[in-house]
This record gives C-alpha cells, structure tokens and sequence, in this order.
C-alpha cells in the first residue's frame, strides 16, 4: 500500500552533463539477475572509474536529491536504472529534461522527477557544491524547488502530479480496478477473435 | 475531422479514463524477454496474481544468449539463471516460449514481425525500448520498464498519457548506397534526440512508400534514439502482403476482414498532426555517428563539427565526445580506422541487411586489422541466409558467422568490445561502453556501410564499392 507523496527532502547530488544514459546510471553487466537487489552499489560504476564521481565524494553520500542537466535517464527501457539510484538512496530527481520511459519508471517506483529551468537547476548544483548539507525540498503541491534561501519553479505533469499527491502512483492496484471493462475492451478488437465474422 | 493512426489505435484500445487522467489502454500483443521479466513475474507470484491474457503474450531469449557457444548450462553463471528463470517463469504461467531449441527463437523484435504476431493496428509493448520497431506495421508499439511489465502481465494494460504526433515526411528518392539507416540517422541528426518527447512519430511520404517492411523496421526502432516513444508508418499493400501466410496472420477469409479493418486505422487524408517536418531523400547520404549520442552524426564525406562559435552546453557536450571518442574536431570521418565490424541487431540484422553486407563482402577480405562479426537477428534469417550461401560469402571474406542474438549491440551477453576498441556497428547506440567495455567507442552506420569498413579497415564510403 503505497503512501501520498507531496515532497521529498533531504540533502542532493549533482550529477553534471546532458544526455546521461541509462547504461551510464547502471552498465548492462548488472542486468544479468533476477532480482533488483543489488543494484544500488553499482549505480554510475563505469563513470566512477578514475575518481571524481559526485557518487564518491564523501559529501554526497546521504543524499535524497539528485539534480541532473537535460534529458537524464536516456536510452533503454531498464527500469534497473531507476532501482540502482532508488537502493543507492536517492527519494527524487529534479533536471531540465527526462526522457519519457526513464520517467514513467520512476513514477512507477515512487519517485518524483520534476522539471526545472537550464539555468535554475544549475544553480542548484552549485549551491549544493559549495554546501551539500544543505537541504532541499521538492514541493510537488506548490510546483517548487527550495534550498538555503532561494527556490524556483519546477513542474511535473498533471497527471503523475495527481497520482504521486493522492498516493495512487502504483499502477497495477489502479489497472487492476479496470475489472470487467478490460474484458469488454477486448471483445471490442476485431483480431482478437482472429477476426472471425460476428 | 481525419484522424491519426495513433488517435485511433488509442480509441479502439482505450478501457477507461483513470482518475489520474491517463488513459488505461489494453495491450494487443505483450512480447517477453528474459531480461526484464524475472522481476516482473516475482512481483506477480508475490500479490497472488495470474497471466490475464496468456494467449496475448509471447516469450523469447536475447539479450544474454552467446552467438557462439551455445551449450547449457552457459559458461555465465547468471546469464544461466536468467534463461532458467524465464523457462520456469513461462511454464507457470503458461506462456509459449520460443526458446534456443526452436526454430523461431531470435531478437524480440525480429521475430514478432517474421512469426505474423505483430500487425497493423495494434497496441504492443514490451520491456525493451525498441519496442517502436514493430510501428513499421502500424501498431502502436511502447516500450517499457519492469513494473509496467508486471502490469500488462497482470491486466493487459497500460496507464498511459496521450501522445502528440509529428508526421515526418521523407520524399524524392534514396540514391544507389544510401539506406534506411541513414534516414534515421539523418532524422535524429535533424531533430535531436530530445526532439520526439512526448510525441510518436508518424514517417510518411515517397521514400517510406517505396520502402519494405525490413526498411521500415530500422527507421521505426531507432525512433526512442529520438526520444520519440512511439514511431509507425501507415500500413498499405506493402505490409499487407508481408503479412498473409505468416503463421500468427490471420488466414483466409479472415485475412481479406483483416485487411480492410487495417486499412481503416491508417491516418486520414485529412488527419491533423502536431507538428509537420519534410526533408528530402537528396540531403541523405551515408551517415556515420562520430560521438556518444545518436544525434551527433555526419555524412560519410563530412568533418566532425567544428568547436568555433559554440558556447555552453552544446559546446560541452561535443568536447566530452571528442574526448571519448578520441576526435578532433574538424576531423574527416572517412579515413577513421576500426578494430571490430558488427552486422547485426534489432535495427539491422534480417536478411535484406545481411544481403547488404554480403554483397560488399563478396569477393573481398576483412582488413587483417579488424574482427567482423555477423549475427543473424533470429534463426529463421540465419536459415534463410544460409539458403542464399550468405554464410559462405561472409565467412570467405573472413567474417564470422555467428548465431542469433542481439550479440554485441549491448554487452549483457560475450560478445563485447576490450579496451578502447573502435567498432563499426549497425546497432542503434553509441553510448560510452554500450558495447561492453567500459572505454569502447561505437559508430553507428548501416550494415553496408560496416562491410565497408571491416573491409577497408576504416571508416570508407560504401557508395564507392558498389558494383556498377
């Protein structure tokens, strides 16, 4: 049973550069298991090699929040990516840009990722270098990013808004409510009675 | 007012609006793989839940199956436990599974198309983000992460939000050389990989008309490299052709039913779209990737771009490429050397592309510099290859002929680059370490293109070996 989720807070991470792929978020080697377990020590391997990884400094190593710069999470369909920074720690994301099943992922997960302005989120990171205890606060209901006394606007869209909000952002209890009509709909379908004649 | 292939499809398969306002829509065909299943199954098996449509799903191995060595149990202990899982998850559940041992066992997204599963229409989805390949038919194919998996397993449904459409239309005529691959290439070197959030891509026009149903798959798959979800191509004659006798089809009289009902959900005349691109078949030439995102690409004849008069982000993120890849900026890609050439994948590895690389193969070598690798995309192409003596020409000129798999396009299987190999590949990602090592570098090309290149040893324009 899922729970309302109106914000989440805590300390963050930038995670700096555009176009951060999800073979980059958890390399494919870890996406031989049967289970998401785990994934969250592995998350960013690969980028991590040779130091300097914001998933290495000791000051991130509590942090709920990970900022990122455009189209974070691009790529593959593995929802391990989001699991690997879920078990890693992190409770919410605020970026320019996601891409859309990376996205859809997280809401699956409970994980809201909302939208922010280039130059506000870069901002961010930087406050959040030059002081990573401070906190931050994703405010879902008021659309806001707040931290050390400053905040700017960030969005999600209506509708993962409403369900992250009421606490109905686990898909399958909502799908399963479809009951009877799910049935209806495919007798609607011509093919899948091999369109025989009626 | 006309409508979208996608509004259509989306209102024949809408089961409800939810209270979140997305729309609850029912899944035609959900097609399983190994690798994002075990979870899903799991989660089932954990709220005491069944297959709700077992008739609609449909399973195969991919991703972790060697192209080479084949015997069980697997030398990778855990590619061994995936493909157990899935053999035991099937079972239960009652799931066909078309598993090494069968004949139709091959990329997902191969042999949905080739088996007659996959057709015009249709709602598709998948746990795998080149679902998008089987819109070549008209469905409207989603790829997807783990818990929607569970999800269409458990209900046959997505909650999904509308998608915006943008119709890209492609017309004149693709010159002798310049192939499917390069269309997309060319479309998300245009419009960015950014570009398609929140739309599905309609393609359309002369040179989509003309092309077949292996074409259309490769354009259609690379479409999340665009950031597009969803891409189709309105079904007509050419797909309904492809289709009758395949063996999921329908057959007979229900295939002529069959036909008009797909003909009625292609796009109106008179359908309004989002937004509208046109781009001519004549500004398309061979296209090579040059860096670590898909949309950094350049015509075979073309330079790397050039650093002056770019600022910020854009500017960072090409010097990152370049760092990686080992460019300069300005650099000619002709000319650039490979180490590895690999002919194969969900983007490019049935048999009109296997027949592309033969034919620039045939009579020549493999550069003694380069590994060349081909791996048919299911068994029954590589049967099929086999049949037209492809295999002897691929293996005369010194190319190994490999097994079905998606191989080296994604390192979960031992087919991977070492080091800071270079590799010539008709996959759909070029990634920092897609292919397996974590300092490989990818260009992404057509297969002809690649043949090209394991030939020469470098980076050559395929248009200068064809025959006249």
């Amino acid at each position: 049973m899922e729970s309302k989720i109106t914000q989440v807070q805590g300390s963050a991470v930038p995670v700096r550069g555009p176009d951060i792929d999800t073979d980059r978020i958890i390399p494919a080697r870890y996406l031989r298991t049967v289970t998401f377990e785990n994934l969250g020590e592995h998350a960013f391997e690969d980028d991590r090699v040779g130091g300097g990884h914001p998933f290495d400094d000791s000051r991130f190593q509590d942090t709920s929040i990970l900022v990122a710069n455009a189209n974070f999470g691009c790529g593959s369909s593995r929802e391990h990516a989001p699991q690997a920074l879920m078990r890693w720690g992190i409770k919410g994301f605020v970026a320019q840009s996601f891409a859309e099943i990376f996205f859809g992922n997280c809401v699956a997960l409970g994980l809201p990722c909302m939208i922010a302005a280039a130059e506000d989120v870069i901002r961010l990171q930087e406050a959040v270098d030059a002081d990573p205890t401070q906190e931050v606060v994703l405010d879902l209901e008021k659309q806001t990013v707040s931290f050390s006394g400053d905040s700017f606007q960030a969005t999600l869209p209506n509708g993962p808004r409403e369900q992250f909000m009421s606490g109905n952002w686990d898909s399958l209890g909502q799908l399963l409510e479809g009951g009877d009509q799910i049935d209806a709909a495919a007798a609607r379908l011509p093919y899948t009675a091999n369109f025989a004649t009626t | 007012m006309g409508k979208t292939l996608l509004q259509k499809s989306w209102e024949a398969h809408a089961v409800r609006e939810m209270p979140s306002g997305q729309t609850q829509l029912f899944i035609g065909l959900h097609l399983i793989h190994e690798v994002t299943s075990p979870q899903a199954f799991q989660m089932l098996r954990e709220r005491g839940l069944k297959v709700k449509f077992p008739q609609r799903t449909f399973a195969t191995v991919d991703h972790i199956v060697p192209t080479d060595l084949l015997a069980r149990p697997y030398v990778d202990d855990l590619a061994e436990e995936m493909i157990v899982a899935i053999e035991k998850n099937t079972e239960q559940f009652e799931i066909p599974l078309f598993n090494t041992d069968d004949k139709r066992q091959g990329i997902v997204h191969v042999i949905g198309p080739e088996l007659g599963l996959t057709q015009p229409g249709m709602t598709i989805a998948c746990g795998d983000s080149h679902t998008a390949t089987h819109g070549a038919f008209g469905a409207v194919a989603f790829g997807i992460g783990t818990s929607q998996v569970r999800d269409v397993l458990a209900t046959q449904c997505l909650a999904m939000a509308p998608l915006k459409v943008r119709r890209i239309n492609v017309d004149g005529k693709l010159a002798d050389g310049v192939s499917a691959k390069d269309v997309i290439l060319h479309i998300i070197g245009k419009l960015g990989v950014v570009g398609g959030v929140g739309y599905g891509y309609e393609y359309g026009g002369e040179v989509f008309d003309a092309m077949d149903m292996e074409e259309r798959m490769t354009v259609c798959n690379m479409s999340i490299e665009g950031g597009a979800r969803v891409g189709y191509v309105n079904p007509d004659q050419t797909t309904f052709d492809y289709l009758k006798g395949r063996p999921f089809a329908p057959q007979g009289d229900a295939f002529e039913r069959a036909v008009e009902w797909w003909k009625s959900m292609a796009s109106d005349a008179d359908a309004v779209y989002d937004d509208v691109v046109d781009i001519q078949a004549a500004d398309i030439v061979p296209t090579v990737t040059w860096g670590i995102t898909p949309e950094q690409s350049v015509g075979v004849d073309g330079k790397i771009p050039e650093l002056n008069g770019l600022a910020g982000a854009k500017r960072q993120s090409i010097e990152e490429a370049l760092e990686y890849m080992d460019f300069e900026a300005g650099q000619p890609i002709a000319g650039t050397p490979v180490d590895v050439a690999f002919v194969g994948s969900c983007t490019n590895g049935r048999i009109s592309d296997l027949r592309a690389a033969a034919e620039i193969a045939k009579g020549r070598k493999v550069a003694g510099s380069v590994k060349a690798i081909v791996v048919p995309g299911s068994q029954q192409v590589r049967q099929e290859a086999e049949a037209e003596g492809l295999h002897e020409i691929f293996r005369e000129a010194g190319f190994e002929w490999r097994e079905a798999g998606c191989s080296m396009c994604l390192a979960m299987n031992p087919d991977k680059l070492q080091g800071r190999q270079l590799c010539a590949s008709s996959s759909n990602r070029n990634f920092k370490g897609r292919q397996g090592s974590p300092t490989g570098r990818t260009l992404l090309m057509s297969p002809a293109m690649v043949a090209a290149a394991a030939v020469s040893g470098e980076v050559i324009d395929v248009r200068g070996l064809l025959s006249d």
